[in-house]
């Protein structure tokens, strides 16, 4: 067992490191403040690999293992929760259903461009104004092939990423109890997208509901296979949940180091709060929980990487992770008191983004079913 | 045409420099590619990538500066060479361009040698001269821009950044050139870069290798001395804080500089 990385993934996180805070982490504030998105830092991603992380190379990708992967998510997360969840919805949802399950010629169309940067990026639309955890029975936007063209008509919420992407791959019912991921380039006639959802937090990531108004799509732009829908959303699931986890990683580590910092500057009584072990226990909480989420997002990543059943391992880091962020976050402002909660100080806009992530891509609730079926072997 | 970047390996520049028992530590801070060198690299990188050939990072530098170089690879050169031998250290500016002109003799076909405006450590500037003075090419320093460059009839025109504003000088290649920061805006590794950094072997050259005469290397080649080394002074000063409307504090403001002779 080795818990060290390789020399390949040490440079990689130095490099993602120095990228983020430079172009991320200096822009962080405005791009929550302003609802707006960072597309100078995203611009420069694509020569890095950051937009292709689930593609191969044949596809213009970096064939990136997966530690790597959720590395750099969580190193983008430290930097800025609104960027690294755009960047995250990219790669794990949009990029990594076509790679996976996308025929050669969708796999030629799109991925190079989506992985190098020259467009913009991609989006998945699961979630309906009557589905959300529920995707089996609550999906009605429904596809129906005529002639050669699907003839998409319904409504997609919170579809992370709608409004700069060149593509949405949507989840359709394309019989009665079968459903088909289909892919819809955001310029086709009868696709509306929405205004960008006020949120809580992750106000630099933008969120839409999209409306499919009689969609006319090439029958070539199916993904994978007719029907399989489903089955290919929760795989692609699984693996997002590796970013979402790594996301939250991110996030709690920039709180804890602004707190930590903090933590030895303000006095109270004549010395740091450093020194009050009221302080120091939150601290110690945070950095062992912190290590424990990496741990566990790593070990997922690596289980993915080595072609192992992941889901539950999956499952199991993101809740603990994105749970953990929650608390850590939150401690960090109790950790500054009143500047705290001032907007002033960087870890308000932490904790509102890191509330998310026990929501997105699967709620903590729908993770402790997933480990629950798999601990009992149910199905 | 084989460019060769130098490069050196730095304490980052978050760094919180100290003086303990007479010398310069920076505590367990990391070690960086000196920041200045980066535009080096970058403009090394697109010269190559401009008009074709190779461009080859050198360091001279105890072992771990092959992390250093390693950068280089992973932004883009295409081989590097580390200059290491204990007899090396100590070495001052002039004794470093002694080492750096043998070993870019020794790659032999070099049309243009990069360097950054100087290290944030040494922070003398030297070196670049004088590689160019040994090796007895033009030292293009403090260019801004490569503004021609024609590898047939060996011309370039760069133009330099000076105090009293830019100088276009023309020159014949081989060249030493030394970079600024506004000549391009450095590359990040791209993933793909780092895996072929991370599988690069990197040759390590030694005193011997490269023939050098041992009275013009480390301390015994370096006329600098440095008898005694301690930390400035902190500098004194006080915070205040102007209270009011933009408009109210603009005015302090402008009153106080102009109390003070600031402007």
């Amino acid at each position: 067992m080795d818990f060290e990385l390789s020399s390949e993934q040490q440079m990689w996180r130095e490099s993602v490191h120095e990228f983020a805070a430079k172009e991320v982490k200096s822009r962080a504030r405005e791009t929550d403040e302003h609802a707006r998105f960072n597309w100078e830092a995203v611009g420069k991603m694509g020569p890095l690999g950051l937009l292709g992380l689930n593609v191969p190379e044949a596809y213009g990708g970096t064939g990136i293992d997966a530690v790597s992967a959720a590395i750099a998510i969580e190193e983008l997360g430290w930097a800025c929760g609104s960027t690294a969840l755009a960047i995250a919805a990219h790669n794990g949802l949009a990029c990594a259903p076509l790679a996976l399950f996308g025929s050669e010629a969708l796999k030629q169309r799109w991925l190079p461009r989506l992985a190098g940067g020259q467009g913009q990026l991609g989006a998945l639309a699961l979630t309906e104004p009557g589905a959300g955890s529920d995707l089996g029975g609550g999906v009605r936007t429904s596809a129906v092939l005529e002639g050669e063209a699907w003839i998409i008509v319904g409504q997609k919420m919170w579809t992370t990423n709608a409004s700069i992407a060149d593509v949405i791959v949507t989840l359709c019912r394309t019989d009665r109890d079968r459903m088909s991921l289909i892919l819809v380039p955001t310029g086709t006639p009868g696709l509306h997208i929405g205004p960008p959802e006020k949120k809580m937090g992750l106000r630099g990531s933008p969120t839409h509901a999209v409306t499919y108004d009689e969609v006319r799509v090439p029958r070539e732009n199916l993904v994978g296979v007719e029907g399989e829908g489903l089955a290919q959303t929760l795989a692609v699931l699984d693996g997002g949940r590796i970013g979402i986890g790594a996301l939250a990683v991110g996030l709690a580590q920039a709180a804890f180091e602004e707190a930590l910092q903090y933590a030895q500057a303000r006095e109270t009584f004549g010395e740091p709060i450093a020194r009050r072990q009221a302080i120091q226990f939150m601290l110690a909480d945070a950095a062992s929980e912190i290590e424990a989420g990496r741990l566990m997002v790593y070990r997922a990543a690596s289980l993915k990487q080595r072609g192992q059943p992941f889901t539950v391992a999956a499952a199991q880091a993101k809740l603990l992770a994105t749970e953990m962020a929650e608390r850590v976050t939150r401690n960090a402002i109790q950790i500054h008191g009143g500047y705290g909660y001032s907007a002033e100080f960087p870890v308000e806009r932490i904790y509102r983004d890191a509330r998310l992530m026990t929501i997105g891509e699967g709620t903590s609730e729908i993770q402790r079913i997933v480990i629950a079926r798999g601990i009992l072997g149910l199905r | 045409m084989h460019v060769v970047v130098c490069v050196k390996q730095t304490p980052d520049s978050a760094a919180k420099m100290s003086v303990d028992n007479g010398k310069v530590t920076w505590g367990d801070s990391g070690l960086v590619v000196n920041p200045w060198d980066e535009y080096a690299i970058e403009e090394a990188i697109r010269l190559k990538e401009k008009h074709g050939g190779k461009a080859t990072a050198i360091s001279m530098g105890p072992e771990s500066a092959k992390e250093a170089l390693k950068t280089c690879l992973a932004m883009g050169c295409d081989e590097a060479v580390l200059i290491s031998d204990p007899a090396l250290k100590g070495s001052d500016a002039l004794a470093t361009s002694y080492v750096l002109a043998k070993a870019i003799e020794k790659l032999g076909d070099v049309g243009m040698v990069l360097f950054g405006k100087q290290a944030i450590d040494g922070d003398t500037g030297l070196v670049p001269v004088a590689v160019a003075r040994r090796l007895n090419w033009s030292p293009l320093t403090y260019t801004i821009k490569i503004a021609e460059l024609d590898p047939g009839t060996k011309i370039i025109k760069a133009e330099r950044l000076l105090e009293q504003g830019k100088q276009i000088v023309t020159a014949t290649l081989p060249a030493v050139v030394g970079t600024v920061k506004d000549i391009n805006e450095p590359r990040y590794p791209s993933f793909m870069g780092i895996r072929k950094a991370a599988k690069a072997v990197i040759n390590t050259w030694s005193a011997a290798d490269l023939g050098l005469d041992a009275s013009q290397i480390g301390a015994a080649g370096s006329p600098t001395h440095w008898p005694r080394v301690f930390p400035l002074p902190a500098r004194a000063g006080s915070v205040e804080l102007i209270d009011g409307t933009p408009e109210e504090i603009a005015a302090k403001l402008a009153d106080k500089l102009l109390a003070d002779k600031v402007i």
